[in-house]
């Protein structure tokens, strides 16, 4: 069931000059969260910013019950979400679309490019309380770009990929050697980035006939079916992203 | 108790807070947020003939206090409609209004014929104004004969209430408005959206996939407030307003101008429980300036 409250903010803080964690303190018991799924922030007060703004639930601590944000600055929206501190609290849409389908074999690799490894962190979670130990492959420009590795660590064995070699391997993430091996290892590949990224995955996924599941993130107006506006071209027709995405089996994507 | 029931012609709401097409679904999208049945009325999402697809995406461009949409009558076609979405939602508390839409005057008698036989759909809206689709559409609502002849056809094929919608991308308004009070309509609601567009200028390109798209939000409310207006004082039949409306004041201001009901659109995005908020609102603001019945506020402009 889909929920509309008002959070309070519980902690915002900056990984680097353009990413922050939102946390969120829910104003009751939250309901359960599942990997992939998502919520529409209401941002307020500010003119240019007229629509919410959906993001990936990143993360979520029934203990403490809060919920927490992998966000990018890219314009006004997200600029004013860096900006909440603990006197603020915030209108939240949640917990909105479908999760990622867990695995029927161990052997899975995530792949993160960018804040695309924002809806991965719950996934590990939930992959490793499964008893499944997860490889994530997490792909940036530069060392400043690979964050919330120690976060990963706690669930997945860690790959890393830059554009300028400062960290891991050099290259994107699609030149990373465990793509180049003769026997990829991997049954199921999760993934999360630019959306030529995850073509590029698809692609190989298809062409090794491994299951890959994608997350997209169309531009949406409510985030809950009305609008009809987030949608993706599928075999069965035009699907909205928002309510039977935003992960979709890469089977049924016209990629 | 103030009372805020009102009437469109034979069609009786218990309050003059509707939804307006493409904004609602087909109310369940809402059902987890509050009660729906509050609700003066729904308008569903736009129906055809034959399923449709709609445009391909982008169909969507945020604006300065407002977007773009560009949907393009997505839906399953009518008899999918009747088949499986009817009888989830007839049984309601509230008015569930069907907005049709056709390519031909043909197609909207055909779609019409057929809503015509559900006891639980008291009304139709004839969408004469959708800016998203090539055939049809707001191509029927920007002249007057043509308006005109649409509207006579379905009139003939459709015995309950018959609610025409009207464009805002007309010269005047007032023409159209009387064409379709003429040709038998029991009431008009406006405005749909405005055709605009929205540019990326870095890549040179236009965000929408189909270049324009219609505008919606606070940003038309004058527009449509001012046409709400204007239609008022040419026809005799009630009109329904729409445009903008965000909250409480939004509302009254078009019932002030003349709108006998309003439907809310854009704002059910932002906010889903801002129409029983309007619902409340009006009620409050009865109260205050001691007025009994909403009817007195219909049309009640100081000049």
């Amino acid at each position: 069931m889909k929920k509309i409250q008002d959070f309070n903010i519980y902690a915002n803080h900056r990984l680097n000059y353009e990413t922050f964690i939102l946390e969120l303190k829910a104003p009751e018991k939250l309901p359960e969260i599942f990997p992939g799924q998502f919520a529409q922030l209401k941002i307020n007060n500010h003119p240019q910013v007229f629509l919410r703004r959906p993001f990936s639930i990143h993360n979520v601590d029934y203990e403490k019950n809060t919920i927490s944000f992998f966000i990018k600055i890219i314009g006004e929206g997200t600029r004013s979400l860096q900006k909440l501190n603990k006197k603020n609290s915030i209108n939240v849409i949640y917990p909105l679309g479908n999760s990622f389908n867990l695995p029927k074999q161990n052997n899975v690799l995530l792949v993160g490019g960018g804040t695309g490894v924002a809806p991965l962190l719950l996934l590990s979670k939930s992959l490793k309380n499964n008893n499944i130990s997860p490889v994530i492959l997490i792909g940036g420009r530069s060392r400043n770009d690979i964050l919330q590795i120690k976060e990963f660590e706690k669930y997945c064995k860690v790959l890393i990929t830059t554009e300028d070699g400062t960290l891991g391997e050099k290259g994107l993430v699609t030149q990373h050697s465990v793509f180049q091996t003769d026997k990829f290892p991997f049954k199921k590949i999760y993934t999360c980035g630019p959306e030529l990224m995850m073509k590029a995955i698809g692609k190989f996924a298809k062409k090794n006939n491994i299951e890959c599941e994608v997350s997209l993130e169309n531009t949406m107006a409510c985030g809950f079916g009305a609008c009809l506006c987030c949608v993706v071209e599928t075999s069965k027709g035009n699907k909205c992203v928002c309510t039977e995405g935003p992960v979709f089996n890469i089977k049924y994507l016209k990629w | 108790m103030v009372d805020l029931k009102i009437k469109i012609q034979k069609l009786e709401l218990k309050n003059p807070v509707m939804t307006a097409s493409g904004t609602f679904g087909y109310g369940e999208e809402y059902t987890d947020f509050f009660d729906i049945s509050k609700l003066g009325g729904i308008i569903v999402k736009g129906i055809t003939i034959k399923p449709r697809e709609g445009n391909p995406y982008p169909r969507m461009a945020e604006t300065a206090s407002g977007m773009l949409n560009a949907v393009g009558l997505q839906n399953k076609g009518v008899d999918y409609f009747i088949k499986n979405i009817y009888p989830e939602i007839k049984n309601y508390d509230t008015n569930i209004i069907v907005n049709i839409n056709g390519s031909t005057i043909e197609e909207y008698i055909q779609v019409a014929e057929k809503i015509n036989e559900l006891d639980k759909i008291p009304a139709i809206e004839l969408n004469i104004s959708c800016p998203n689709v090539k055939e049809g559409g707001m191509a029927f609502g920007t002249s007057y004969q043509s308006a005109k002849a649409v509207t006579e056809a379905v009139r003939k094929a459709y015995y309950k209430t018959l609610i025409v919608k009207l464009s805002p991308n007309v010269t005047d308004i007032t023409e159209i408005a009387k064409s379709v009070e003429g040709a038998g309509a029991d009431s008009i609601s406006l405005i749909n959206t405005l055709l605009g567009m929205a540019i990326d200028a870095e890549t040179r390109k236009p965000v929408l996939s189909t270049i324009t798209g219609g505008l919606s939000g606070p940003a038309v409310k004058p527009i449509a407030l001012r046409m709400v207006w204007q239609v008022y004082n040419s026809v005799k039949i009630p009109v329904i307003g729409l445009g903008g409306i965000m909250n409480t004041s939004d509302a009254i201001e078009f019932i002030i101008a003349g709108a006998s009901a309003i439907q809310v659109g854009t704002a059910n995005f932002i906010d889903p429980q801002i129409t029983v908020k309007i619902i409340d609102g009006i009620e409050e603001y009865l109260n205050k300036h001691k007025i009994d019945s909403i009817r007195e506020l219909v049309g009640a402009l100081n000049v």
